[in-house]
């Protein structure tokens, strides 16, 4: 099992190393690594300083290498847009996307999972029908029109929650938390909704679709067979075995959570990573882009790897102890 | 999917033919469901393709605009006019005729994406699986990387990347990278697929006794593999088509996809967006429903056809 | 005459399918004395599973009992609402499947999955469902069971695992257990052990086995009385030694005769020609009809029922007489 950590560790450090590279040539050779660095409103004096500085005649993997430490303790520049070290600001906008992401996640595992079981418990019924029918609408709204539709319904029409902005923030040693006021709480609900309503869907036909599988197995049959009762056949075991490989599937989704929460930002003007991520697209903020490439894949990369190791704690047929005998 | 009992007999072309005549037609005359996803869908495909000629107003004509018209509601709507069926939007224009032109150019991005998509992921997917061992394990690596990001990201990303190599680039230029970037998301799929159908091939008798001959491996992999292959890729296609036109309208959403001089239902959408909190609702609402009866009709198009070509559920 | 454990009358059951309803079991009829050791034998599609199945209250849906009775200690079971028939499956009547790799859950302990059976029927703390988990895997011929009872399905072996099964089975201390095809999926070497062990549990235990398989030689060792199946229906049964040594229905005989013996000479293997017909294409009369040598027009057109002849009961219109040295 040492040796399996060990490999993935080597392929996370690869795959990191490619990112890098990438933000890297974006970041040099797409625009102008200088005024990436220094703004655009630094003098001539300080450019030529900082040409000399970086060593811009430096050798290609001298270059790279520099800019690889610089970028794993954060250092990315200065954004050309708003003329601020691109790690404040992302420090600054961090916390709302994560809060944002996790709590649109427990709300697509807190029903995801249930809708999905009952579906596949009820085969059949005209509910589970309906239910999956749902589902196919999930699939095909995009993010932003389910995010517009509640807007609609819920802050035009009927004005009971807010649209806009995050509300009322509690600010304690730079982490900004929303979830410690009402004002703050109401304002999360809908961009939460919004974006979870596709992993939502997903989840849900992913548990019914590994329930049904599981339902169908000779261990489920020999369990009935020796007269455990519906709650331990459905709960005890078939429930167990479907959520093993949904947690793995679930946690990568984590990932992909925060990447749509770009969308959900520009929705509802959610002061998050994504809304900033935009900006810097439609600006061509090279700097900005490059730092914020490089997060997202180190989140990525530990995301997968926490569900490695999470599928070793849950299967015991991975570890392997000893032969069978 | 070839109907050959032989399995060492060179399969057809026709055998793409061979299955639309039978199983897969006898069940979509009976899926009503289906037959009404079709006709939807092709309602679109009309009204966007030949949108000059069905379009009421031509909203781009920039003679024909009177702001006098502007923000009008639905003709049912007290204040609106039958002559602007579905209302007009800030400057004067037509809802419905700015939707069938809006449709048009959703539909050509997303069908330029997946056609591109398709090229890219069969012919990598072919040379992986023909000549196999590290050009197939690099591919596949790719591949495994590529999932493992979500598509919008790679999008965002490859948009940024051309707005900032090209900050001034002519429209045509724009479309270009556009669809780069939304093929650039789909294609591992067909890679994936036409690589496992290739290594199945590849070990069959007819391919190496064709090698034996001489003949060319570009030419075993056109004429034998290819056809082959084609069914799970269409199916593969009808899933993408309706994803590649749901990420075109989210990057146009975004303000990062099609230039604003060729608006998309996407930029429709996000044009309309700024008049929901004063009422009126129509412009951004005609885009969305029209964006999502869409993709509804695809994917279940896509649904049943899968189904349809399913051979365990026969 | 003791009353019989299982009594199973004209039991038929069938399949409902949009093109018409199939007949997968026709009017079977017998029954299992307290401790005693039935062999169920037949060609695969014959009916022995399906039978095990209904008797357990297990069919598959569409499946279903259309009509006869299945009685369980003198108490009709085959109409028993699901709650009431659970607490049957498992306290009055276990079972054994064929793959012990697929029969126990992969993510749950050996123990865990004992515990919770001893829990659901007897009335037990955890510690004493634990400590009865340990005798009954002693009993099963597990070796060093207070280890090995944390231990999961994937960390035993084959033969290891099915004694596992049956040791489940048992944990209820049921009086009837419905066996089928327990050695199919296990080495030769093990067969026997597997064979052996159900016996003896059986005989301690005084449990009844309704003991399914294809294999003659199973039956043989272990059984007391033997029920030959073909199609959907019982042509033939009666004691082992009877039904091996003089088989009266032909189907019977070709079986018998089919099987090599170790001090003949032959150059070929006796067969039965053609093959048991399939569910939707079930000849008129007697099933066997168009491949039994002995056929007469009656075959044809009338069924034959169970009929005494000698020491066992055939169905058949001319059954053999002659004894058939072996």
């Amino acid at each position: 099992m040492l040796v399996f950590i060990l490999r993935r560790l080597a392929q996370a450090v690869v795959v990191m190393l490619s990112v890098a590279f990438i933000a890297f040539m974006l970041f040099q050779y797409v625009g102008d690594p200088v005024t990436n660095l220094l703004g655009q409103d630094a003098t001539e004096e300080q450019r030529t300083a900082l040409r000399k500085d970086l060593g811009l005649d430096q050798p290609f993997p001298v270059q790279f290498a520099r800019f690889a430490v610089n970028a794993v303790q954060g250092e990315f520049g200065i954004s050309l847009r708003q003329g601020r070290k691109v790690s404040s600001l992302i420090v600054e906008r961090f916390p709302a996307t994560l809060e944002l992401a996790l709590v649109a996640g427990m709300i697509a595992l807190g029903f995801g999972i249930p809708l999905g079981v009952y579906a596949a418990l009820r085969r059949g019924k005209a509910s589970a029908q309906l239910l999956m029918t749902g589902t196919l609408f999930g699939v095909s709204l995009p993010n932003f029109v389910i995010g517009i539709v509640l807007i609609w319904v819920f802050a035009v029409e009927l004005k009971w929650l807010p649209s806009f902005g995050r509300g009322e923030v509690v600010d304690f040693g730079g982490w900004t938390s929303g979830l410690l006021t009402r004002d703050g709480l109401l304002h999360l609900i809908l961009p939460a909704v919004t974006l979870s309503a596709f992993q939502l869907t997903l989840i849900m036909r992913l548990v019914r679709a590994e329930m049904l599988e599981v339902l169908r197995t000779d261990y489920i049959r020999f369990a009935r067979a020796r007269g455990l009762t519906n709650r331990s056949v459905y709960f005890g075991h078939a429930l167990k075995n479907t959520l093993v490989p949904v947690i793995t599937i679930t946690g990568l989704q984590l990932g992909s959570l925060i990447a749509f929460a770009i969308i959900t930002e520009q929705v509802f003007q959610w002061p998050g990573m994504g809304l900033l991520f935009i900006q810097a697209v439609q600006f061509a903020d090279i700097p900005v882009m490059a730092a914020y490439l490089c997060l997202i894949s180190l989140i990525f990369v530990v995301i997968n790897l926490g569900v490695d190791l999470l599928y070793f704690a849950v299967d015991p047929r991975l570890r392997v102890e000893g032969k069978a005998h | 999917m070839a109907v050959d009992a032989n399995p060492n007999a060179t399969p057809s072309a026709s055998a793409l033919r061979g299955f639309f005549d039978g199983d897969v037609w006898h069940s979509f005359r009976s899926s009503p469901v289906a037959m009404l996803a079709a006709a939807v869908t092709l309602v679109c495909f009309v009204c966007a393709l030949f949108a000059e000629v069905v379009a009421p107003h031509n909203p781009f004509d920039l003679a024909t605009l009177e702001l006098m018209d502007s923000l009008k509601p639905p003709a049912w709507i007290s204040g609106g006019e039958p002559k602007f069926l579905l209302g007009t939007d800030g400057q004067g224009r037509d809802i419905l005729s700015a939707l069938m032109y809006g449709a048009r150019i959703s539909l050509l991005v997303g069908l330029a994406s997946v056609l591109l998509s398709i090229v890219i992921g069969v012919s990598l997917g072919l040379l992986a699986g023909f000549l196999g061992g590290r050009t197939d394990a690099f591919v596949m690596r790719i591949c495994d990387v590529m999932l493992s990001f979500p598509s919008i990201l790679v999008a965002l990303m490859i948009s940024g990347v051309g707005r900032s190599l090209f900050p001034n680039a002519p429209d045509a230029l724009a479309f270009v990278v556009l669809v780069l970037a939304i093929s650039l998301t789909g294609w591992v799929q067909y890679a994936r697929t036409v690589r496992g159908s290739t290594l199945v091939e590849r070990n069959k008798e007819y391919v190496q006794a064709a090698r034996v001959i001489g003949v060319g491996s570009f030419r075993i992999m056109r004429r034998h593999v290819l056809p082959n292959v084609l069914g799970p890729v269409l199916v593969l296609a009808t899933i993408q088509i309706a994803s590649a036109i749901i990420t075109e309208a989210t990057l146009s959403f975004l303000g990062v996809g099609v230039p604003v001089t060729s608006p998309s239902l996407g930029t429709l959408i996000r044009n309309g967006n700024d008049y929901l909190f004063s009422g009126e609702w129509w412009i951004t609402a005609w885009p969305s429903l029209t964006l999502v009866l869409i993709t509804l009709s695809v994917n279940l198009l896509g649904d049943w056809l899968r189904d349809a070509l399913n051979p365990r559920l026969r | 005459m003791t009353a019989p454990l299982l009594e199973v009358s004209h039991l038929r059951v069938e399949f409902p399918t949009r093109r018409g309803t199939l007949l997968a079991l026709d009017d079977i009829s017998f029954a299992i004395a307290p401790g005693e050791i039935l062999g169920v034998v037949g060609e695969s599609g014959a009916g022995k599973s399906l039978t095990g199945a209904a008797i357990i209250g297990l069919l598959d849906p569409p499946g279903r009992i259309a009509a006869g009775e299945i009685k369980l200690a003198g108490r009709r079971i085959d109409n028993l609402p699901y709650e009431q028939m659970r607490r049957v499956r498992g306290r009055e009547i276990g079972a054994v499947f064929q793959d012990p790799l697929t029969s126990l859950n992969p993510l749950y302990t050996v123990g865990h999955q004992l515990v919770e059976t001893i829990t659901t029927h007897l009335d037990l703390t955890a510690a004493q469902a634990r400590k009865r988990a340990i005798e009954l895997l002693a009993s099963t011929g597990i070796p060093a069971p207070e280890a090995r009872i944390d231990h999961f399905p994937h960390q035993f072996s084959g033969g290891m695992r099915q004694r596992v099964v049956i040791a489940l089975a048992l944990a209820g201390e049921p009086k009837l257990i419905v066996a089928d095809e327990p050695t199919t999926a296990l080495d030769v070497s093990i067969q026997a052990q597997i064979i052996a062990l159900l016996r003896k549990v059986c005989k301690d235990q005084g449990a009844a086995v309704m003991l399914v398989t294809h294999d003659m030689g199973v039956i043989a060792e272990t059984c007391d009385r033997v029920a030959v199946m073909y199609a959907g229906r019982i042509v033939e049964i009666g004691p082992v030694a009877d039904v091996i040594h003089r088989p009266a229905h032909p189907y019977t005989v070709g079986l018998m005769g089919s099987i090599p013996a170790m001090d003949e000479d032959r150059e070929r293997l006796l067969q039965i020609d053609g093959s048991m017909p399939r569910l939707t294409a079930i000849p008129p009369g007697c099933a066997f009809n168009p491949r039994c040598g002995r056929v007469v027009e009656r075959c044809r057109v009338e069924r034959p029922d169970l009929a005494s002849v000698g020491a066992t009961s055939a169905a058949c219109w001319r059954p053999v007489t002659v004894e058939v040295v072996r």
